[in-house]
């Protein structure tokens, strides 16, 4: 899967959780989760779960401290994918 | 981690304490109970001259025995070898209202687990009477960190 593919389901899964509409409509590889897309800790375990549901792949601690912005996560998903 | 250790592991004290019991409790869920006496803070207000336990109080309820209570029990390693405090914060929730509950009414709540993972804890819990009677029932969901 590419880049955009990803990141036209990651848009679709993080939408309910953002408080930053601003932000959201801007999405692009360089946005934060945190500081551009306003989403809370709670949520962005629930965007954690839905990326799994999604792309079928497991997520562990280590990768999931570094899923903060949209580029991180690509590469994480990238990389469990072919793994 | 034995029902009462949980219990005084609780991050409340009256009057904002709303755990008696622990029945039972494993990875997977919890039950507990919680008698309110008649002299409960909140019946002065809710309503004028007429006590009936707020929903929020019932959430509230729900939310100790059924996310916090479990929570505390899923990290019972980490609290018992460090002796540290877990901090929580109360993150959703979703809850449906059946039946009014009065002063001196005994309420048991009903935990499953839905998920505990990256520290947040989110569990089906519902609330039955002391006739079995279903009271509330919903999903609430929480932060625990160590």
């Amino acid at each position: 899967m590419n880049k955009e593919q990803i990141i036209v389901k990651l848009t679709t899964i993080v939408k309910p959780y953002i408080q930053n509409e601003e932000g959201f409509k801007n999405m692009s590889e360089e946005t934060d989760f945190i500081n551009d897309l306003e989403i809370n800790s709670a949520n962005l375990v629930d965007i954690i779960l839905d990326v799994e549901d999604e792309f079928k792949i497991e997520i562990d601690n280590d990768s999931m401290e570094k899923m903060l912005s949209v580029k991180a996560t690509i590469e994480i998903i990238q990389t469990k994918m072919n793994a | 981690m034995n029902q009462k250790q949980i219990i005084k592991n609780l991050p409340y004290q009256k009057p904002f304490l709303f755990v008696d019991e622990i029945t039972e409790i494993s990875e997977n869920g919890v039950t507990g109970n919680y008698t309110f006496k008649e002299n409960e803070f909140f019946y002065e207000g809710h309503f004028k001259d007429n006590p009936i336990t707020p929903g929020v109080i019932l959430t509230e309820t729900m939310a100790q025995i059924g996310v916090v209570c479990l929570g505390i029990y899923l990290l019972k390693d980490a609290i018992l070898s460090e002796g540290k405090t877990t901090k929580i914060a109360l993150t959703s929730n979703n809850i449906d209202f059946y039946l009014p509950v009065n002063p001196n009414e005994k309420v048991t709540v009903v935990s499953e687990r839905v998920y505990f993972r990256f520290n947040k804890l989110k569990c089906n819990v519902k609330m039955i009477n002391s006739k079995n009677e279903l009271v509330c029932r919903g999903t609430i969901a929480g932060m625990l960190v160590i």
